[in-house]
């Protein structure tokens, strides 16, 4: 048996570096989660339906279960991990998406939530006062098992008062 | 489900990652890796390499100029629909692109891809058809234009040759007194067209000159058919003289009967909207 060859990355993880050696096949989804420790990453079909990977890159949601770890060395990497506010505790405060799916019952099981938690953090970004029409594009690229999606877009938008109110001082 | 192994280069240069692509018969050009990826996790292609062209300088632009929208292999499906340019000269390529996959995949996905990829069931590859573009294809024997009629072989197959990879495709731009028009049925939207249909249609004055429709899901290869005698004809049948050409076919997700209902259904009010598309551009160009 021949053995594989393996790479040295460094991958730019929720502010962090991460040195890791990996073979070319290992999936940014993978790496993450066995070799950076963070398994906040959920990992459901693998071939890119169900969302449950979704990282932020650069800010902008994309698969990680469709990425290669060998070719995310450019980026800087968000994880569910690293959506948590800096409010000078330990754990820190959850973010507003955070906030509203704890706040709005947004999930059951939580398998499918990492993916969801990234995708509306970016997609507030984009669209800060989504009408509930809005709110539903934005999730249709998640399966979720569990909720019905109901919670989920009432998380959406309450996601987006969060943000609005913390902006204004008011929470 | 993972991968099998692989070696794997991230070239800084074309000229690097053209020698290397025809040094290795079994080597794979990684571009967004959104179609890529997923035969490699299900183990339907086992590359012995990859190519990673994603640290390529100069290929991710979108640039607008008279003649049409040129788009750059790295360029991704988001940045080619977030281009209001780009629209403006070819409404087409944005209607189209509404409709392939979800954005998170979109943010990824890269247009030109999409276009090698050349899967019956993608919206660009007919697109680029139905708008005669081409794509430029360079290799190590130097750089070659290949016009969009001459670009699909058959099931997934383009044909660029092994050692070739696409810098640039080009979409013509709308033409005065043009029109086009996209509708496509999906289970969800975002999802892969169960049918999809668009429309190109040339007018003069009240009259059609020219009308083409393409397909999506309902043939083997990107497949545009001229119908033109069938609209210009008031008894025509523009949607039968289509289906003489098309071969829907079933599968999980849908039946032959339904996606030939689906043709005969969309085509009609595909051809009609891009007839109006076309008038009522020609009217802007009067009254401005
Ligand atoms: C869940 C999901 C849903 C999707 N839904 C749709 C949809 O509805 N409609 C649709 O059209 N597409 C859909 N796609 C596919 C998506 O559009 C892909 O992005 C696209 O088909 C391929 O582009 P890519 O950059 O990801 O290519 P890759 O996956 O990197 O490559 C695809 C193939 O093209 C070759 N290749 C790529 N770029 C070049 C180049 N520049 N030169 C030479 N060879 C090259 C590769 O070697 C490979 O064989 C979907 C994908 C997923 C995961
Ligand atoms: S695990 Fe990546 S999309 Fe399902
Ligand atoms: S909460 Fe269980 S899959 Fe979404």
């Amino acid at each position: 048996m021949t053995t594989e060859q393996l790479h040295d990355v460094r991958l730019h993880v929720n502010g962090s570096v991460h040195e890791v050696q990996v073979p070319a096949r290992r999936l940014l989804s993978d790496a993450l989660r066995h070799d950076c420790g963070l398994t906040g990453t959920h990992v459901g079909c693998e071939h890119g339906v169900c969302g449950a990977c979704t990282v932020l890159v650069d800010g902008t949601p994309m698969r990680s279960c469709l990425m290669l770890a060998v070719s995310a060395v450019d980026a800087e990497i968000t994880t569910v991990e690293g959506l948590t506010e800096d409010d000078g505790t330990a754990q820190g405060r959850l973010s507003p998406v955070q906030q509203a799916f704890s706040d709005c019952h947004g999930l059951q099981c939580g398998f499918c939530t990492p993916g969801f938690l990234t995708t509306i953090t970016a997609g507030l970004r984009e669209t800060p006062d989504p009408t509930e029409d809005e709110a539903r594009e934005m999730i249709a690229g998640n399966l979720c098992r569990c909720t019905g999606y109901q919670n989920i877009v009432k998380s959406v938008l309450r996601a987006s008062e969060i943000v609005a109110e913390r902006e204004r001082g008011e929470a | 489900m993972k991968p099998a192994p692989f070696a794997y280069l991230r070239p800084a240069t074309l000229e690097e990652a053209l020698a290397a692509l025809a040094g290795e018969q079994g080597a794979k050009v990684l571009a967004g890796g959104q179609s890529l990826v997923p035969l490699l996790n299900m183990r339907l292609a086992a590359p012995s390499m990859l190519i990673d062209i994603n640290a390529l300088p100069d290929l991710g632009h979108v640039r607008v100029a008279e003649d049409g929208v040129r788009v750059g292999a790295l360029a991704r499906h988001a940045e080619v629909l977030g281009s209001a340019e780009a629209e403006q000269a070819q409404p087409l390529l944005a209607m189209a692109l509404r409709h392939v996959a979800h954005p998170t995949i979109r943010n990824r996905g890269t247009t030109v891809g999409s276009i090698v990829h050349a899967d019956a069931a993608a919206e660009v590859p007919m697109v680029l058809r139905l708008l005669e573009g081409s794509v430029d294809v360079a290799s190590v024997r130097g750089r070659r234009t290949i016009p969009a009629a001459e670009l699909f072989a058959g099931p997934l197959e383009s044909t660029l040759a092994h050692d070739e990879i696409a810098v640039e495709a080009f979409f013509p731009a709308l033409a005065p007194g043009a029109g086009v028009a996209f509708q496509e049925i999906a289970r969800r939207h975002g999802d892969y067209a169960l049918v999809g249909v668009a429309a190109h249609v040339e007018t003069d004055g009240e009259a059609v000159t020219r009308a083409r429709v393409g397909f999506v899901s309902v043939s083997d290869v990107p497949v545009v058919v001229d119908v033109t005698d069938a609209v210009q004809d008031p008894a025509g049948d523009p949607a039968a003289t289509a289906l003489a050409e098309l071969d829907p076919a079933e599968d999980i997700h849908a039946t032959a009967a339904y996606r030939t209902h689906l043709v005969k259904v969309l085509a009609p009010r595909v051809l009609a909207a891009a007839t109006d598309h076309a008038r009522s551009r020609a009217g802007e160009a009067i009254h401005p």
